[in-house]
């Protein structure tokens, strides 16, 4: 039987199963908190680092924290504002994102979170990397210019036999996250399909099968990110 | 001395251009020339992305008639998919896309005519700039001004309802759509409160074809005689001779209406069209391959297709398309303002086109999308409004785009619209020691005839991006007038 606990979110207590995930818990008590790395039923990672909230006062990622008696957690604050906004201009800085011509505009996440956070043009400066599209699956195709290492690829997509069809390639500032050729053969259209959806912006794509949810269906096209909770 | 005159910046597709105008030492043109300055390079940077990126990444060439290379590019990817030909799509894609673009060519249609082209027509090419501009026209005529935006909204929603929305949409699919009309909307455009559906913009199209003939009835020497040249004419025509501006084969026809490409498929467009490369401009020259750069040269527009069609399949544009051709006696029409006309006759076709196309129970089809045996290479050509569009893609094996050769309908158009500057010059430069604004409007006329989409920045408010300086041989500049 689940133990209830006691936590205070921006002021306000609340109730929570003990061990819940701070995001999960924020959640169902109406509050948003954004995340881009973090995806249910997947360990989380805190590696983006945007779901960034004070905890007792320390910032900590809610996405790694677990709800327990007497947690004082506070979701929003202007230097956390800031904070997340800066994040995702460096993503935007770092990567070559061409919104007007990505079949994810619309449904992708880091486009809505710059959407909400009302980034027109990052204060950094781009870099432009050389990077490459990475075509040669049958029903894959990995764009290395939209990835932003979340690694929720990695950690959420396995084949049937329980092996992960991503894996990271390179090391340092050239990490690259690759399809693995023996773990990828012979996936079916459906498990092709959850690889696509998993990444939360447009580096993972399925072959021959672009653009088929009109302007007006897509994710974010009537709710922005984040909308139908508070912040 | 030799003196030369530079207008400078004229601007092109969201890009800038310069006339250069040539005299002698008698003060004579001895050459004018339209350079575009501005290189754009889509058909190298859609190399390397998918296939299917393609219709909604080459339409940002464009702001104006995205559609346009939207629709182009996206039947090229119709052939890469096993779906290309006069039958590849299912009645509903084939038929949402064709009110697309019609809605497309209404809108812009509407735009030129009344926004741009209607001040010099109303007002006079040699009138007040402060005048002679599109709030001029709704001071003088706010009937008309109204009328010309409502009719342009019309146009978008129907864009909107059939690409999701007005500008850069992404209704078209390599083999079909990815929506079509609900009957909600298919409702509202058919049979929307007044003034805004397809009864009321047939109204219009034909108030507007009025408007302009009785204009050409009190000046027909200007409209008959200003920039008039021969030249060949090409287009898309259907299969049976009628205008279509969606699909069909292409057909050219010279000065005296023969038949010089004969209805030809567009896939092999290749085997008859080629493009020189002059240094002094970005812009290539397109010409027929068996004719030669100097004599294959054609013009494509509302002009060209009302040249090479036989007849239009809707009944009261058929009826204005009939007087236009009493005009010449049946041969093809050579005079640069009569393009006027035929885009107004192109406006009422596409306004019934809209009409029948609304009435159509397949365009609330849920039928999208049909696929066959990829193939690695597609052609798609598109009448745009401004013109043959012809887009061309190699694609390969791992889905990734290797080619891409775009020539798009302002390139076309390129010797003839040199041709036109160069008359306009003649007329109006030769001896000249000062220049004055409507000599610089005169050759902006002759440019704007063409409809590139130069022609809104040039008619911009408060902010008209044309420069034009008076130099001797030595670089001297005698005169400077900025505007």
């Amino acid at each position: 039987m689940a133990t209830f606990v006691k936590f205070t979110l921006d002021g306000k207590i609340y109730l929570s199963e003990d061990g819940a995930p701070l995001v999960e818990a924020a959640r169902a008590c109406g509050v948003f908190i954004p995340t881009l790395c973090n995806y249910t039923g997947i360990p989380p990672k805190g590696a983006c680092r945007i779901c960034t909230v004070l905890i007792n006062g320390l910032p900590a990622t809610a996405c790694t924290t677990k709800v327990v008696e007497g947690l004082n957690v506070q979701t929003s604050t202007p230097e956390l504002e800031s904070f997340r906004q800066a994040i995702v201009e460096i993503l935007f800085a770092e990567g070559n994102h061409l919104c007007p011509s990505c079949e994810k505009s619309g449904s992708c996440e880091l486009q809505a979170l710059a959407y909400r956070y009302r980034v027109t043009v990052p204060h950094f400066p781009y870099l432009f990397p050389r990077r490459d599209v990475e075509a040669w699956h049958p029903k894959l195709l990995k764009d290395h210019n939209r990835c932003i290492q979340c690694k929720r690829c990695i950690r959420g997509i396995r084949n049937p036999a329980g092996k992960a069809l991503f894996a990271f390639g390179k090391r340092g500032d050239r990490v690259v996250i690759n399809i693995d050729p023996v773990t990828s053969q012979n996936i079916s259209d459906a498990l092709a399909q959850q690889a696509m959806d998993i990444c939360p912006v447009g580096a993972i794509l399925r072959k021959g099968k672009g653009f088929d949810v009109p302007i007006g269906r897509r994710t974010y096209d009537r709710t922005p990110i984040g909308a139908e909770l508070r912040s | 001395m030799t003196q030369k005159i530079i207008i400078e910046p004229v601007t092109r597709v969201e890009g800038h251009g310069k006339v250069t105008i040539q005299l002698n030492d008698q003060g004579e043109v001895t050459q004018s020339r339209l350079h575009i300055v501005e290189f754009r390079g889509f058909e190298r940077f859609v190399q390397g992305r998918p296939y299917w990126e393609a219709p909604v990444l080459v339409q940002r060439l464009c702001g104006i008639c995205p559609v346009s290379h939207h629709l182009a590019a996206a039947k090229a990817m119709d052939v890469i998919v096993g779906a290309g030909g006069d039958q590849g799509l299912t009645p509903t894609a084939e038929k949402v896309r064709r009110l697309m673009h019609y809605g497309q060519i209404f809108q812009s249609h509407t735009l030129h005519f009344f926004h741009l082209a209607s001040p010099d027509l109303l007002f006079g090419y040699d009138a007040p700039p402060a005048q002679r501009n599109v709030v001029g026209v709704a001071l003088a005529n706010r009937g008309l001004a109204l009328q010309a935006v409502l009719m342009r909204k019309y146009g978008q929603e129907i864009i909107a309802a059939t690409a999701g929305k007005k500008i850069h949409g992404t209704g078209a699919i390599p083999g079909g759509v990815n929506k079509s009309l609900t009957l909600a909307e298919r409702d509202q455009l058919l049979n929307g409160p007044h003034p805004l559906n397809a009864g009321q913009m047939i109204a219009w199209a034909q108030g507007a074809l009025a408007f302009f003939k009785d204009y050409y009835k009190k000046n027909k020497a200007f409209i008959d005689g200003f920039s008039r040249f021969p030249s060949n004419h090409l287009s898309l025509v259907r299969r049976d001779g009628a205008l279509d501006l969606y699909h069909g084969v292409l057909r050219a026809v010279d000065a005296e209406g023969r038949r010089i490409l004969d209805d030809v498929d567009y896939q092999d467009y290749i085997a008859h069209i080629r493009e020189e490369v002059r240094s002094w401009s970005y812009m290539k020259f397109p010409y027929l391959l068996h004719l030669g750069p100097d004599n294959g040269w054609y013009r494509v527009g509302p002009l060209a297709r009302l040249n090479t069609a036989d007849f239009i399949p809707t009944p009261l544009a058929q009826a204005e398309f009939e007087t236009f051709k009493q005009a010449t006696g049946g041969k093809p029409n050579d005079m640069c303002m009569h393009t006027h006309w035929a885009r107004l006759i192109e406006t009422l076709h596409a306004a019934e086109a809209i009409h029948d196309l609304l009435l159509d129970a397949d365009i609330t089809g849920s039928d999208l999308v049909v696929k066959g045996a990829r193939q690695a290479e597609g052609v798609g050509v598109i009448e745009a409004p401004r013109g043959t569009l012809i887009h061309h893609f190699r694609v390969g094996a791992n889905d990734l785009i290797e080619m891409a050769n775009l020539i798009v309908s302002t390139t076309h158009n390129n010797e003839p619209m040199n041709r036109a500057v160069n008359q306009v010059a003649k007329t109006y430069m030769t001896g000249q020691k000062i220049i004055t604004e409507p000599m610089m409007n005169a050759v902006e006329v002759a440019i704007r005839a063409y409809d590139p989409c130069l022609s809104c920045a040039t008619h911009a408010y408060g902010r008209m991006p044309l420069e034009i300086a008076l130099v001797d041989a030595a670089g001297c500049v005698l005169d400077r007038k900025r505007k």
